[in-house]
């Protein structure tokens, strides 16, 4: 445990340093997001499923913010630890094991979704966009998103080599789910054959649960059911790491 | 400290280290001396319990580096090859957030980073990004980063490897001043006179095993001779002289560009060659290094 707190203390030192640079992306990009399309194009049509384009958008960029959050600080930074700062070697080093490594840094990735959620449900509160007491869960569910993404992407990153992979993984899944996986619009809407990948999507789960929260409304699976879904994401992606940086900080 | 027999490290079928045995007591400074490739690194990640010892037997600190990693690590500093300071840290956050690895509360670990800067000389760098910072002053931080948890062992892979003279100087007067305080230190090095200048004992290592084992001393007295001479002959090559000052000295290296005669007395050698009737264009006499030591085991330079 302690040593799990000294690698989140250290991802936290090292944010209160950088933290000017992903002010656009965490705080700013998303409350874009909600006044462009939500007030923009929501402007311009009925609204979904019986309620304002706005009200519905809005939980799905809470989710889709914490999934790019999670996914984007899990590839360059994961890997430069192992490849140019050697940040993990130096903690090889320590008595702080493996495990702490991947925990430590799981545990910043939940703090680092969890500012950026309650950040963007107060402004989405200003706009009238928020329904429901049930509200409160969410920056859980995106903590929870978070983990289920965050952790099989630093195994990946902590498998490749080359940074050119990530071009891939956001070209092939983390776009694509982003655009897909009901953020902006009903999976009910993608033909038959697509909705199936959408489900499969970590983001969809999370995006229905928020949805089914900010609006007071049941979820279109059981809940427990959408949870469990993360959490196998969170639980198998941290065993991918777990294994992945084993065989690369042992010989 | 440490203690091994036989130690192997093999990665697929390239054997690194090959089979040595290492005693190293405490209080000591001991030395691996060795070109690179020699195994030297290799050896220093399994003390450091960073890497898993194909054959042979390993203790550290009396315990065992497979099963009790963790507990040795946090009695060990640890100064690697290649530095993994953290860049965009201030050096101060890189001593703190070090010292957080072996679990030293916070106050704690802040008052032994002013005290470890102070001691390696970066006070005013405090508040620095560790970016901007110079080769000499990055491996500096690196040593203070080591001595954060007290450690009974400090390991330096290549200290001063890629600094320029005063850096290097100044590197060492602070290990000797460590040395001094009685910590155990264990280095690599391909620079002969960094060896010579710190350690109590080394060993000579080249292609995964040990050649030599002693003190620097000790070493020049069994393997070379009190002096050496430097021949160079303008444009002939050196070894074309190896017939023709046979029997002068105890032994006769041709390098590409210079001849090394090994003799006792440096002198009568010199005088005997010019008795022959051959007049070298440069000569110089002087003490043996362990750099002719390894020469010698060898039949290579250390450093090419
Ligand atoms: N992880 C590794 N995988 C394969 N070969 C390695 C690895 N580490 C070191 N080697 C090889 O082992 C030999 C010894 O390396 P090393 O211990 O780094 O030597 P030194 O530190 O004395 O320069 C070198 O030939 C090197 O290429
Ligand atoms: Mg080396």
């Amino acid at each position: 445990m302690d040593g799990t707190l000294a690698v989140f203390n250290r991802a936290i030192v090292s944010y209160r340093r950088l933290w000017q640079a992903s002010v656009f992306s965490s705080f700013i990009l998303p409350v874009l997001f909600v006044l462009s399309i939500g007030i923009g194009v929501g402007g311009h049509i009925s609204g979904v499923d019986g309620v304002s384009y706005l009200d519905w958008i809005v939980p799905g960029v809470l989710a889709s913010t914490a999934f790019q959050m999670a996914v984007g600080e899990s590839t360059f930074p994961v890997l430069g630890d192992f490849k140019w700062v050697r940040g993990y070697h130096a903690m090889r080093a320590t008595p702080v094991r493996i495990a702490d490594m991947i925990s430590g840094y799981q545990l910043y990735i939940m703090f680092r979704v969890v500012i950026a959620s309650v950040v963007f449900l107060g402004v989405s509160a200003l706009f009238g966009a928020i329904h429901s007491p049930w509200v409160v869960f969410t920056p859980f569910v995106c903590a929870l998103l978070g983990v289920a993404v965050s952790a099989p992407t630093s195994a990946f990153a902590a498998t490749i080599e080359n940074d050119s992979y990530f071009a891939l993984l956001f070209r092939f899944l983390v776009i694509p789910s982003t655009l897909f996986a009901g953020v902006f619009f009903p999976v009910s809407q993608l033909p038959a054959l697509l909705r199936p990948l959408a489900y499969a999507s970590p983001l969809w789960h999370a995006v229905e649960l928020c949805r089914a929260a900010t609006l007071g409304v049941a979820p279109p699976w059981p809940v427990a059911a959408h949870l469990a879904y993360l959490l196998a994401w969170a639980g198998l992606g941290y065993l991918l790491a777990l294994r992945a940086f084993r065989r690369r900080l042992s010989d | 400290m440490i203690h091994a027999r036989g130690l192997v490290k093999r990665f697929g079928d390239f054997t690194a280290v090959d089979g040595i045995d290492l005693e190293v007591a405490p209080g000591e400074a001991f030395g691996f001396l060795g070109p690179n490739g020699a195994g030297k690194s290799s050896t220093m990640r399994m003390i450091g319990c960073v890497s898993t010892p194909t054959a042979g037997e390993l203790r550290i600190l009396g315990m065992d580096p497979v099963r009790e990693g963790p507990a040795i690590r946090g009695r060990l500093g640890v100064c690697p090859q290649t530095d993994n300071l953290d860049p965009d840290l201030t050096v101060f956050e890189n001593l703190t957030t070090y010292a957080r690895y072996f679990g030293i509360p916070r106050a704690e670990g802040r008052r032994r980073a002013a005290e470890l800067l102070e001691f390696v000389q970066l006070t005013e760098k405090s508040g620095s990004t560790v970016d901007p910072l110079s080769g000499g002053m990055k491996r500096r931080l690196s040593i203070a980063r080591a001595m954060i948890n007290e450690p009974d062992l400090v390991l330096l892979d290549e200290p001063t490897t890629g600094l320029d003279p005063q850096a290097r100087h100044l590197l060492w007067e602070r290990l000797f001043r460590l040395k001094q305080r009685g910590v155990t230190l264990v280095l690599t090095t391909h620079y002969m006179d960094e060896a010579e200048q710190l350690c109590d004992r080394l060993v000579v290592m080249d292609a995964g095993k040990i050649v030599a084992e002693g003190s620097p001393r000790h070493l020049i007295e069994t393997y070379s001779t009190r002096e050496v001479v430097e021949l160079r002959f303008g444009d002939d090559a050196p070894a074309t002289y190896v017939e023709k000052l046979a029997g002068i000295g105890e032994r006769l290296d041709p390098l590409p560009d210079r001849l090394l005669l090994y003799s006792d007395d440096g002198d009568a050698a010199v005088n005997e060659v010019h008795r022959r009737g051959f007049t070298p264009s440069s000569v110089l006499v002087r003490r043996s290094t362990l750099e002719d030591v390894f020469l010698i085991l060898t039949g290579r330079t250390l450093v090419d």
